[in-house]
Parts: C-alpha cells; sequence; structure tokens
C-alpha cells in the first residue's frame, strides 16, 4: 500500500473529522458492493479502508507518522457482497415483494422484447419479436440471370413469390425479400425470404465476371479470307467482321455486349474466340488440293516454341 | 453457515438488537430452523454490507431500505443480464454476430445522441 494520506486525499496535518469525511466519502463512490461492475473498486475500497483503519485510530496514525510503522498489514480479509449476488446466491433478497416486484425472469424478458418494437401494437406484456429469415434455393436461366427477370417461386407451404431477378446476378448471391420469412410472434415484424441463387450453365455462352465469353465455329474460307458474320450475344444475334486470316484461338471483342454491373457500373464485354472448322463433309477436290499444296509448302505448325510441351 | 452468535462476533460491527430488527424488516432473511436463524456467507456479507452504510456512509435507518430495494434491483439485473448474455452465447454464430451488430447500432446511436 502506498501513502494511507495520498489514498485518502489529505494532507499529514488533517484533522479527525478530515480523516472521516475523506474516507466516507471514498467508500460511498468506491465501495465494491455498490459498484458490481467495476472489477478495480475491490482493490481501491481496500486500499481506502486499510488507510482509513490506521489513520483513524489516533496511536497508529502517531507511529506512522514517526515512522515507526508502515502502511502495510492493516488489511482484513474479506468476502464482499457483489461476490455471492452474482453468483446466482442472491434469489432470496431479489424476488421479493418488500424491495423488488414480483416478476419472474420470463415476464423480464417478454419486457424486454416488447420495448424493442415500441409503437407496433404489441399486447401488453406479450413476448414480441421478429421472425426468422428463411432460406430458400432457386436456379434461373443463364440469360435471366444476365438480363433480369421476374420468376415465380413457390413455396412449402403453398404460397407464391414473385422474385424480380436483378439483370447481372450470379450463382452464390442472395436475393433478400423484405418481410416474406417467419411470422413474427407478438404482433412482431415477419424475418426475411432469403434466395440463393444458382445460374444454369448455358450451352454457347459463359460467363467471365461481368464479360461473356463464346466460341464460335467458323469456315476456314471465313479464317483465311476474313468476313462478316452473325454472332449470337446474349441480346440476340449481331454482325461482326472477321478479320482476315484469323487462326484458331484468335480472341474478338464486342463491346458492351457482356453482362450489365449490378449497380449501373459499366457493361462488359463479349469476347469471341474464333474456332475454324473443317468442311461438314468429306470432298475429294478439297483434300488433293490441300495434299498438293502442303507438298510444295512444307510446314510444321509444332516446331514452333511455343508448342513444345515435353 | 453460522449461528446468530458467530455472525455478530464476525461482523463486530453490529449487536443483537440491531441484527434482529434488521431480520424483521427483512433487511436480512436468514433461514430460520428449529435451532434459530442460520446464515450463510452471503448473509454476513450483506450485514457487513449494511454495517458498512450504516457506520461509514451515513445512511440511516429510513435511507436503507430505499438503498437495499434499489441493490437488490441492481444485482436482479445483474443475474437477468447475464442470462440474456448467456441466451445470447448458447445461439449460432449467426445470431450472435447479428445481436453484437446490432448492440453496436444501437450504442452507437445512444453516443450520437449525446453529442
Amino acid at each position: 500500500m502506498t501513502d494511507p494520506y495520498e489514498i485518502l486525499g489529505l494532507s499529514k496535518s488533517a484533522s479527525d473529522e478530515d480523516i472521516r469525511k475523506a474516507y466516507r466519502k471514498l467508500a460511498k463512490k468506491y465501495h465494491p458492493d455498490l459498484n458490481p461492475g467495476k472489477a478495480d473498486a475491490e482493490a481501491r475500497f481496500k486500499d481506502i479502508s486499510a488507510s482509513y483503519a490506521l489513520l483513524s485510530d489516533p496511536e497508529k496514525r502517531a507511529r506512522f507518522d514517526r515512522g515507526e510503522i508502515d502502511a502495510s498489514g492493516a488489511e482484513t480479509p474479506r468476502n464482499f457482497y457483489r461476490g455471492f449476488a452474482d453468483a446466482g446466491g442472491a434469489g432470496r433478497y431479489g424476488a421479493e415483494e418488500h424491495f423488488v416486484d414480483n416478476e419472474d425472469l420470463e415476464s423480464f424478458f417478454s419486457d424486454l422484447f416488447a420495448h424493442r418494437g415500441a409503437g407496433g401494437g404489441a399486447a401488453a406484456g406479450g413476448f414480441r419479436m421478429r421472425g426468422g429469415n428463411v432460406t430458400y434455393a432457386m436456379r434461373i436461366p443463364f440469360l435471366d440471370a444476365v438480363k433480369g427477370a421476374r420468376k415465380r417461386l413457390t413455396l412449402p407451404d403453398g404460397r407464391a413469390l414473385d422474385v424480380d431477378i436483378p439483370a447481372g446476378i450470379n450463382s452464390g448471391q442472395t436475393i433478400r425479400l423484405k418481410g416474406q420469412g417467419s411470422p413474427g410472434l407478438g404482433g412482431g415484424p415477419s424475418g426475411d425470404a432469403l434466395i440463393e441463387i444458382e445460374v444454369e450453365p448455358h450451352d454457347l455462352f459463359r460467363r467471365d465476371g461481368n464479360d461473356i465469353r463464346i466460341d464460335l465455329p467458323v469456315t476456314l474460307a471465313e479464317a483465311l479470307l476474313g468476313g462478316k458474320v452473325r454472332v449470337p450475344t446474349v441480346d440476340g444475334a449481331v454482325a461482326m467482321t472477321i478479320p482476315k486470316g484469323a487462326n484458331s484461338g484468335t480472341v474478338l471483342r464486342l463491346k458492351g455486349k457482356g453482362v450489365p454491373a449490378p449497380k449501373g457500373g459499366a457493361r462488359g464485354d463479349q469476347y469471341v474466340t474464333v474456332r475454324p472448322v473443317l468442311p461438314s463433309s468429306p470432298d475429294a477436290e478439297f483434300e488433293e488440293f490441300i495434299r498438293r499444296w502442303y507438298d510444295s509448302h512444307p510446314q510444321d505448325p509444332r516446331s514452333n516454341p511455343g508448342s513444345n510441351t515435353e | 453457515m453460522m449461528a446468530l452468535e458467530q455472525v455478530l462476533a464476525t461482523v463486530g460491527r453490529v449487536n443483537r438488537h440491531d441484527l434482529t430488527l434488521w431480520i424483521e424488516r427483512r433487511w436480512v432473511r436468514p433461514h430460520h430452523e428449529a435451532g434459530g436463524y442460520v446464515f450463510t456467507e452471503l448473509d454476513v456479507a450483506r450485514i457487513t454490507l449494511i454495517c458498512d452504510m450504516r457506520h461509514d456512509m451515513a445512511i440511516d435507518d429510513e435511507a436503507m431500505p430505499v438503498v437495499l430495494g434499489l441493490l437488490d434491483q441492481v444485482y436482479g439485473m445483474r443475474t437477468r443480464l447475464r442470462h440474456l448474455a448467456d441466451a445470447v452465447a448458447a445461439q449460432p454464430e449467426e445470431v450472435r454476430l447479428a445481436v453484437a451488430a446490432e448492440l453496436k447500432r444501437q450504442i452507437r446511436r445512444d453516443d450520437e445522441d449525446r453529442l
């Protein structure tokens, strides 16, 4: 313990009355039983009590002032009320008409929840609680996810919900329908319906963030000579120019033909990968031409270092 | 468990007359058995607290029931809050996080109101 005068906020010349007053003031403020939530109140109060025990005894105080004793050892061990009360032993002193309303735990918490929704018209003392959220899963076609749609979801209880699918939604995202979950208790608001979206794959289109990718079959002539072709997009077919000499794997971009950004951002693009295909039926003349042409123009596309795999 | 005599000796600052009066006023509520009153450690701590308030805080017999009533309400509230906290702690993480977020929101709102 440090200097008892200091702990009580007194000078060495303090009178007995000063000491008593200082102690009373501090005891009112720091008594642990009057401060159940303050962890440090107990240590503080013990110091205050010990200081008072020393200074309020004229003989001990005189000896301390002369330096014959120090401030330690004046503390008496003690169990405070708050320790027992907070350990749950004070039921006897709580649920008694004399001091506290004879309310039981349940009605206390009912009040607590009723207050939360104040103004909502809950029955007096009734248990009022918001309903829980309910999660549903919904599979939607690829194009509905890209362009947005309104879908009807039939719930297990027979109710039907119209769900507005925002354009650009992706698998794993959730649509929240406010107030369509479980009903509340005691007049509390309903919870929300959470609809987890799974987007079905598309035969042609693949999604890559906000871009769309497709493979576009072209004839050897279109690949070699270039030309205008019709390309499917999520908005319908559009014209696109294949540049001359477009090899297999060449990627062309259709700006702004991708997925709309959810919150007004820039729309993605569509990337078209050129895939030249051979003529659909075998043709002796074409085969003869190819054989002769390669005989006079020998080449090995696998000789370039990039295709060297093993 | 202590008998009345032991309590008087342990606490030191209360006499038989006063303690009997406190029991009659129900400030202190020991069990009553065939051999007389039986005090638990909780009762002894409560008697000590009443002594502190009487002697060191100048709370007189008029004010004492008011203070004890408020004190019992504070401890009752603390018990209930602990039950509430335990009930929240027993919920799935999603619910606990939602409660924590809502609490944070409420506290922030209260702070803003104070400004």
